[in-house]
């Protein structure tokens, strides 16, 4: 089983009314890699997202995370087998603390009941205390420690691009899916996080699915390369295969690729 | 931890208040309508801090708490009258039939959301009280007797419980997926939370000390009648909760006291009545937008008035 790939997806499509927005999909993540999802707006990007995580259910083909069947489960399912993912427009809990961000995260890894919380049963105080300590440890790998009494809509832009992806890891993934993490950031920022993306892919020992339209990130961190366009693969291969293929270029890329990496 | 130490000085206050009340009950400072407009109050505060936990800690627009109300007045008149037993049974029947119909209610409704569901529960509200309405059992329209049983100190423990259940499940892992859920829903369900059962619990909470207060309110004025629980009355726990601020129970409760009293003083100009009132509601809603306490919590005031004297926040 070893050589059994961490996901596969087999030729996953869905069709919205008479809108085929993915079809004939596929895809395969093994244990550890780092993969980019690349394609023009609107190829579907984001709805195959949508397909692995649960938010769609699929209406044709077959996801396997780990061996097992997910299509067809509901998301916070999905996340429970060990796929969690960002977004692409950031979606935290604005109003409650940064840290309490991360603990919302560990939830459905704490099993004190509900009347045990309103008792305040040993096990309530037992299960905080615990989330707390662990919620603090991934700040302060995030370096977001000192932020952590401030609620989080008042964080700035990247930080709370980083926050999200604190909190999806807290819900203790063996796949992170990261939806355009560099959207809006300077090259600086940037530069940044494709450290703290290599970081934590060594640190948690996690495979990495990301839909970015940066060139520079995708092409200088993926191993390897998904294109999408209207909903189709376009093309997949090491990101030098990628770059040299006439139908990404012309669909895509255009004809100027920058080649420096960072 | 730091809810712990809120703890000890929230009992002692609480019971300092039950005792200087009764105790000014018991030596007739407090007249019959002082303790009535007490009992009232009370009342008003466990429906509005149990829909607060609906719509201010989950964000689920609830219009339906009257209904859950309405059962909770003819189950406890019916345990009370009709099968003579102790009023303490009622109180609890009462609360727990509550949270059934909360649970029908609840699992199709959740399903919706803002206004659909705001409809949706406004629509089996009046289900309920059209089904009372005409069940000849509890008296139909003419309504049905009920002796008064209810006390300060049934309806002061009533409160206790409903305040010290609904703020230690807010602060626990779980009332953080309610908030969870309320802040962005999408969210809450991709970081694994199961969004469905959470909204069906908060529903089925509050409706239970909906049933509760109805317990009370049944056994407070002699008579229920099923035009005591229409849509007016649901607005009227939803303006509570508002006014206080969305996703605040101590402004909840300030807001219940404050337009109790407002109510209860204006009885006496009955033609002007709604005019003054409704325009307190224009005055608070102009000045303050978030409502009186906005998101913040008293015990949020004593820390940064602690804070700005310098005292520390950090270190466990």
């Amino acid at each position: 089983m070893v050589n059994d790939p961490l996901l596969q997806v087999k030729s996953v499509g869905i069709q919205f009314g008479g809108l085929k927005a993915v079809s004939n999909f596929n895809l395969e993540i093994n244990e550890g890699e780092l993969i980019g999802l690349i394609g023009p707006n609107g190829a579907g990007k984001t709805t195959s997202f949508n397909l692995l995580t649960g938010v769609y259910a699929p209406t044709e083909g077959e996801i396997l995370f780990a061996g097992q069947r997910i299509n067809g489960l509901p998301p916070f399912k999905v996340t429970r087998k060990g796929i969690s993912r960002t977004f692409q427009n950031i979606r935290l809990f604005n109003e409650l603390s940064v840290l309490d961000n991360v603990k919302v995260a560990y939830h459905s890894q704490s099993k004190n009941t509900v009347a045990s919380s309103i008792l305040r049963l040993p096990s309530h105080f037992s299960e905080e205390q615990r989330m707390e300590q662990k919620a603090l440890e991934f700040l302060k790998i995030f370096e977001l420690e000192k932020y952590k009494d401030e609620e989080a809509r008042n964080l700035p832009y990247g930080k709370q691009r980083r926050l999200e992806i604190a909190r999806a890891l807290a819900a203790g993934p063996r796949l992170l899916l990261l939806d355009e993490p560099a959207a809006g950031m300077n090259p600086q920022e940037t530069k940044e996080l494709m450290d703290l993306i290599a970081f934590v892919r060594k640190e948690f020992s996690l495979s990495i699915l990301l839909i970015e339209h940066d060139m520079n990130l995708v092409m200088g961190i993926c191993e390897r390369i998904y294109v999408l366009d209207h909903g189709v693969l376009l093309a997949q291969g090491s990101p030098e295969e990628i770059r040299n293929n006439p139908k990404v270029i012309e669909a895509y890329l255009g004809e100027e690729v920058p080649h420096e990496h960072s | 931890m730091k809810k712990s130490k809120q703890f000890w000085p929230f009992i002692g206050s609480a019971l300092l208040v039950y005792i200087v009340i009764q105790f000014l009950i018991s030596v007739g400072i407090l007249n019959d309508y002082h303790t009535n407009t007490l009992v009232f109050m009370a009342i008003n505060i466990i429906l509005a801090v149990s829909l607060h936990l609906v719509i201010g800690i989950t964000g689920q627009f609830s219009l339906g708490h009257a209904g859950f109300l309405a059962v909770g007045a003819y189950i406890s008149a019916i345990v009370t009258m009709k099968l003579e037993l102790p009023f303490i049974v009622a109180i609890l029947l009462a609360g727990v039939v509550a949270t059934l119909a909360g649970l029908i209610v609840g699992i199709p409704s959740l399903r919706l959301r803002g206004d659909y569901l705001a409809i949706a529960t406004l629509g089996f509200a009046e289900i309920i009280r059209i089904t009372f309405l005409n069940i000849d059992y509890v008296g139909g329209a003419a309504g049905m007797q009920v002796s008064h049983l209810t006390n300060w100190t049934y309806a002061f423990i009533c409160l206790f419980v409903t305040i010290v259940v609904i703020v230690n499940f807010t602060n626990s892992r779980h009332g953080r997926a309610c908030i969870a859920i309320r802040e962005n829903e999408i969210a809450a369900d991709a970081m694994g939370i199961n969004t469905t059962y959470y909204k069906v619990m908060a529903f089925a909470i509050g409706a239970f000390f909906a049933g509760v207060a109805g317990a009370l309110y049944a056994h407070n004025f002699y008579i229920i009648q099923p035009q005591n629980f229409g849509f007016l009355r649901s607005v009227e726990i939803l303006i509570f909760v508002v006014l206080g601020g969305l996703g605040s129970l101590s402004g909840a409760v300030v807001a219940t006291i404050l337009l109790t009293l407002v109510s209860t003083f204006l009885q006496n100009y009955p033609e002007t009545r709604m005019i003054i009132y409704s325009l307190v509601l224009i005055i608070v809603m102009l000045y303050r937008p978030k409502g009186l306490m906005g998101t913040m919590e008293i015990t949020d005031y004593f820390k940064l008035w602690r804070g700005a004297k310098g005292g520390k926040q950090h270190g466990k």
